[in-house]
């Protein structure tokens, strides 16, 4: 594979456009087929029962009154798990967490499950199953937890990353370092130093449909699964490890899904229902429930983060430092690690300190959320900068400008940037009619700089061309967002055909070559780049066979604008061969024509954006109304410009939802108070305004359109851009997230209280 | 588990009367069939009371209206006569749920399923509504005020049903009014609210009022002093202060998921003074 | 528990179910008539996902029993495109790209079908309040909302 990812200038006839997604009027009738929107004949109803408990050691689990009941076809607990894990580490965890082995280490823990014939019969069973718990002391805050008092949710854990091996176990999993200079010396030279402490609230992605699946293990060893996720070959990986089989044997389809946002990356109830397939002999649909996707899958990490930050009297930063600790449910992560990484991403800073710690907490193991970690660090360190940028008089956005990462700058956490587009966005967002729009009374406004890194990863695409010239691409990252729409642009530019002779679809796991998920925001960039590929193979065997039609050398034979042409003066007579004449002839030429592509999607290019928003704030209540709302932020190359908006609107709107009202709520027992959509609130469609976009176009050098991954850095920035809104019309300034009325109002009472 | 749709309230209360097990009225559904699907509740008895003709009727009297139990309180909006007459029980009603569950859900339901939190109780209580409840015993009538008696209990004896909730024709210048307080704008439990309901004379001082708070206490508080704050005169700055003075005081409110009771107290007067406003200017006040 | 026999209209098409007394009209419809446009989201009334219109009025069918529809019009997203003509509102959703994943469209669509029909000149306002029980986690609302205005505008010139 000679492919050349380089990006080069060039003329877009299809990439740019906006047709409709090739799978929306399936989804506009009804007929598109989500997670549970699949069945099997024969197919039993799988449960999960779960623990209530906050931490409990599980003494006993009795299952036989449930296994006695009339049409229970099986009931499996960790027994019927075998850790097959091997010593690694992270599978355990994640055998653990579907099915608890020793302990259930939070409220919503998977102990046991059933398949029956029908729902009832498997509430029913649930309700038979005796579990004998030990309770034990739980802690469910990340300050809390990182005491020496906090009850220990793990005694084997010894903090890593610490100079001296420590000698007690701990909730602190791991402490990571980023930086470079000397941050000590750099506060020296400040005039003004802004220090303060934030929270932030656990949220869940909030996807509308719920983890659901379909398993069907034969007697002989082969398997199916159905299953809403992010990525079916990573969930092919876990599954068969988890139960001992042999990849190639258990078909993984993706259905279609609603909603992921990150949480759709981990294995939860899928290894439970294949375990019950296999003991039932029957196929088993397993749906959770609302109240079992809140207490038990994703949620992001809760946050406690100090920050401190120095700077001239000219506006210029000379050091900046914070601490972060991120929860990471009962199992090890890397969550403050990533936030530690992120968090200065935006700035060109000679000295700068981060620091990571990883806390074990009673609550479900964390899951990636859109820009994992991000969000968070820049609500510190944005709105920190902002508070400094007051303390200087100076215009916040001249600040940023001033003190903004631009091409050659190194990284807060360790490369040195290719062109990037923070500051692009910056200036984009000082000239933006929404900066200078006039404000009344009880209103602020706010804005703030977002990073992300995107990923690439491993990625395998084919592409088919069938005898009436139409082309069949078939993608192994699954569609989230209306991806399909956009590799199918991107095969029809490089082809050169139309867009409407493309067909995409998301192949499962036994018809391509193994794809990393969609996770990283690479959907778009790295399936485009081997779809790139993938036609760019297709063409080379048109040349060949345009050659043949017309018995002349391949070296001179070009491939333009969807047309085989005969180059040189020799070949004039020859006219054009068109894709539709070539495939036509196939079946006489060689047979098939197809491209492939297997790769490694490197550089993916990293995201800035800039957001702007207007708060209104009652100062009698806390009530918040968002009045206005601009993101601007750099794609590279928007494939298709209507699909990126709508991922800078999304991740705007959960990002409001985050800083205004979302959180998980927690009693003194350690359970869950809120685990619905009534409680846990997402915003409505009368809670929020249109929501402005500007995309902004600095090519990826690492892509051959300079595409870049555009999914996620859109929740980044608004968590803080609303805090610094909000403290602007409040005349206070907000350090915990989410900012709900009480807490608005409580911080309003307690500064006019002075 | 049986379900039964009866004809007459009559059959209605024969079958709630000689249920043995658990029975359960379904009316709108939109709290029982979430309390089942959470397994809290497994009725061995449904009663569907929406094929009972005269409880799916809005009927204005020489008294004033009568809603019936399985009236949907979508429909309570679209009835001009009870707007005009009461338009803060149908601000009240509107404010449940979604348009999805306002296409179901009843103010009876709303009221026999004995939240503090509960949006039309408030409105109801400040308005001096009635329930009109028939039972093996016969028929009787009470104050709204009086169907809950705490959070998910109700005063009402097996095999009773409220039939309609009795609102009295209206005074000349008089006005009501309901807020709530939620961090969405929709879609949302009230974290606490306020009922005003008043009568002014020809000079627009206050002759009667009634005022009523919401998730504030155990049961829907109406708050006496609050209206005896008002009574006598005209409802100016001086007097919403002291109206939120007195609410904020009579508050008996809980820390919970939805708000804390400082959050709570302040909040009640603020939306007491709102409503209170409102509902003067509706009576004609100035 | 003995099932209940219901006879309904759904669609504009006669059908008849036996159903169990405690099920709801969403598992009926999803698990026993195949009609899976109809979605699940969280079985509460809380995100509109399994919307219906039931004799005209908007509801959530998890809140309806399926023993309740005995003798009713059921309407469902399967019935909104005639033959191969899409509803203007489907139209516009696919236009305006008004979904990502799609999982909250089909209760988008009913809603907003029973929106026009009520209110036929919306304003954004009240296009808002009247799609405030459908929750959708990945447009942020803002082209669902525009596809509304044009389906609007369409129909009324239709």
């Amino acid at each position: 594979m000679n492919f050349d990812p380089r990006f080069s200038t060039r003329n877009f006839a299809s990439v740019g456009t906006r047709p409709i997604r090739p799978d929306g009027v399936d989804k506009v009738t009804g007929r598109a087929r989500y997670g549970a929107d699949f069945n099997m004949a024969g197919q039993l109803v799988g449960r999960v029962l779960r623990s209530p408990h906050a931490h409990a050691t599980i003494r006993k689990i009795d299952t036989s009154k449930a296994e006695k009941l009339p049409g229970v076809k099986a009931v499996i607990t960790a027994a019927d798990l075998s850790d097959l894990t091997d010593g690694d580490a992270a599978m355990y965890d994640i055998l653990d967490n579907c099915m608890a082995r020793t302990k259930a280490l939070y409220d919503g823990h998977a102990v046991a499950a059933v398949a029956a014939v029908d729902a009832r019969t498997a509430r029913q069973a649930l309700k038979l199953i005796e579990v004998d718990y030990e309770l034990l002391p739980h802690v469910t805050d990340v300050d809390e937890a990182m005491k020496h008092s906090a009850p220990l949710i793990n005694d084997a854990i010894f903090t890593e990353g610490l100079e001296e091996k420590p000698v007690k176990p701990s909730n602190v999993t791991k402490r990571s370092q980023f930086g470079h200079g000397d941050v000590h010396q750099g506060f020296g030279h400040a005039d003004f130093i802004v220090e303060r402490s934030f929270k932030t609230e656990q949220t869940h992605q909030g996807y509308i449909e719920p983890h659901a699946c379909v398993a069907s293990v034969s007697s002989d060893g082969t398997a199916d699964l159905w299953v809403c996720t992010q990525g079916h070959f990573v969930y092919r990986q876990h599954c068969a490890q988890l139960l001992g089989m042999e990849a190639s044997k258990l078909r993984v389809t993706s259905s279609e899904i609603g909603g992921g946002f990150g949480g759709k990356t981990h294995v939860w109830a899928e290894p439970v229902a294949l375990a019950l397939s296999r003991k039932a002999g029957r196929p088993v649909k397993l749906v959770m429930t609302r109240d079992e996707v809140f207490r038990a899958s994703g949620p992001t990490s809760a946050t406690s983060i100090d920050v401190k930050i120095g700077a001239r009297k000219d506006g210029t930063i000379t050091a900046a430092e914070a601490t972060l600790r991120y929860s990471c449910g009962p199992y090890p992560g890397s969550w403050a690690e990533i936030g530690a990484m992120t968090a200065f991403a935006c700035y060109k800073l000679e000295n700068v300190k981060t620091v990571g710690y990883e806390v074990l907490v009673n609550r479900p193991k964390t899951a990636a959320y859109r820009a994992p970690s991000a969000p968070m660090a820049a609500f510190a360190v944005e709105s920190a900068v902002d508070e400094l940028a007051k303390e200087i008089g100076m215009d916040p956005v001249d600040f940023r400008i001033r003190n903004a990462a631009q091409e050659g700058t190194r990284s807060s956490y360790g490369p040195v940037y290719g062109p990037i587009g923070i500051g692009p966005t910056l200036e984009a967002v000082k000239n933006h009619p929404h900066m200078k729009a006039p404000l009344g009374k009880n209103q602020g406004r706010g804005m703030a700089c977002g990073f992300w890194f995107n990923f690439g990863g491993q990625t395998c695409t084919d592409l088919n061309i069938g005898m009436d010239g139409s082309v069949s691409l078939a993608v192994g990252t699954v569609d989230v967002g209306g991806s399909r729409a956009s590799l199918s642009l991107v095969a029809a530019e490089e082809l050169g055909i139309a867009y409407e002779q493309v067909k995409a679809i998301v192949a499962d796991t036994s018809s391509l070559g193994y794809n990393d998920m969609t996770d990283g925001s690479r959907g778009t960039f790295s399936s485009s780049m081997a779809t790139i590929s993938a036609a760019r193979n297709a063409i080379k065997v048109l040349r060949e066979r345009a050659a043949q039609m017309w018995d002349i050398a391949v070296d001179d034979v070009v491939w333009e604008q969807g047309h085989a042409v005969a180059k040189g003066e020799k070949h004039g007579n020859l006219g054009k061969l068109s894709l539709k004449e070539i495939a036509a002839a196939s079946g006489k030429t060689g047979g098939p024509i197809a491209g492939h592509s297997e790769l490694v999607a490197d550089g993916a290019g990293v995201s800035f954006a800039t957001h702007i928003c207007d708060i209104e704030v009652d100062p009698e209540t806390g009530a918040t109304r968002v009045l206005r709302y601009t993101v601007v932020q750099d794609a590279g190359k928007a494939v298709h410009p209507t699909y990126v908006e709508g991922q800078y609107q999304g991740g705007a709107a959960q990002g409001i939802g985050w800083a205004l009202n979302e959180e998980y709520i927690y009693g003194k027992d350690g359970r869950l108070q809120n685990p619905g959509f009534l409680d846990y609130r997402i915003p409505v469609c009368s809670d929020l305004p249109m929501i402005d976009t500007q995309i902004l176009e600095i090519p990826n050098p690492n892509h051959p359109y300079g595409v870049r991954g555009v999914g996620e850095t859109s929740i980044v920035p608004p968590l803080a851009a609303i805090a610094n809104a909000v403290s602007n019309a409040a005349g206070v300034r907000m350090s915990h997230i989410p900012m709900s009325p009480p807490r608005i109002l409580a911080a309003i009472e307690a500064e006019r209280a002075g | 588990m049986r379900y039964i749709r009866p004809l007459s309230i009559e059959d209605a209360v024969g079958l709630l009367a000689g249920s043995t097990g658990t029975a359960a009225i379904l009316a709108g559904g939109s709290d029982l069939l979430v309390r089942m699907k959470g397994g809290f509740v497994e009725p061995d008895l449904i009663v569907d009371i929406k094929a009972i003709e005269e409880l799916s009727e809005i009927r204005e009297t020489a008294d004033g209206f009568s809603i019936g139990a399985a009236v949907p309180c979508a429909v309570l909006g679209e009835s001009a006569a009870l707007k005009k007459a009461w338009p803060g029980v149908v601000e009240a009603a509107k404010l449940i749920g979604s348009k999805q569950v306002q296409g179901r859900c009843t103010i009876v339901g709303n009221l026999c399923n004995a939240s503090p939190a509960a949006d039309s109780v408030p409105a109801l209580v400040a308005a001096g509504a009635r329930a009109s409840v028939v039972g093996p015993g016969g028929r009787r009538t009470i104050p709204v005020g009086s169907v809950p008696t705490g959070p998910g209990k109700t005063s009402l004896a097996k095999g009773e049903i409220i039939e309609a909730i009795l609102l009295d024709k209206r005074a000349p210048r008089s006005g009501d009014a309901y807020l709530r307080f939620i961090p969405r704008t929709e879609m949302d439990i009230a974290v606490v609210s306020a009922g005003v309901n008043l009568t002014l004379d020809e000079h627009g001082v206050v002759t009667a009022a009634r005022v009523a708070l919401g998730a504030a206490a155990p049961t829907v508080l109406l708050v006496e002093e609050a209206a005896e704050a008002i009574i006598g005169r005209k409802l100016d700055e001086a007097a919403l202060e002291r109206l939120a003075k007195v609410c904020f005081g009579a508050c008996r409110p809980i820390d919970d998921k939805r708000g804390t009771i400082e959050f709570r107290r302040k909040v009640a007067g603020v939306l007491a003074k709102r409503a209170g406003t409102t509902a003067y200017a509706r009576a004609g006040g100035k | 528990m003995a099932g209940v026999a219901v006879s309904t209209t759904i669609n504009g098409d006669s059908v008849e179910y036996l159903c169990q007394p405690d099920e709801t009209l969403l598992d009926v419809l999803r698990d026993r008539l195949g009609l899976t446009g109809v979605k699940e989201g969280c079985g509460t009334g809380d995100c509109g996902a399994c919307s219906i219109i039931l004799d005209d009025r908007l509801v959530c069918s998890c809140l309806v029993l399926g023993a309740e529809a005995e003798g009713r019009r059921v309407e469902t997203v399967e019935g909104m495109a005639h033959g191969d003509r899409l509803h203007p509102l489907q139209q516009k959703f696919l236009e305006h790209a008004a979904l990502q994943c799609g999982i909250c469209t089909p209760g988008f669509l009913i809603a907003a079908k029973d929106l026009l029909a009520k209110n036929p000149d919306p304003s954004e306002e009240e296009i808002r309040f009247g799609l405030a029980g459908n929750l959708c986690r990945c447009t942020g609302y803002d082209k669902i909302v525009r596809a509304v205005q044009d389906a609007a505008n369409v129909m009324k010139g239709a």
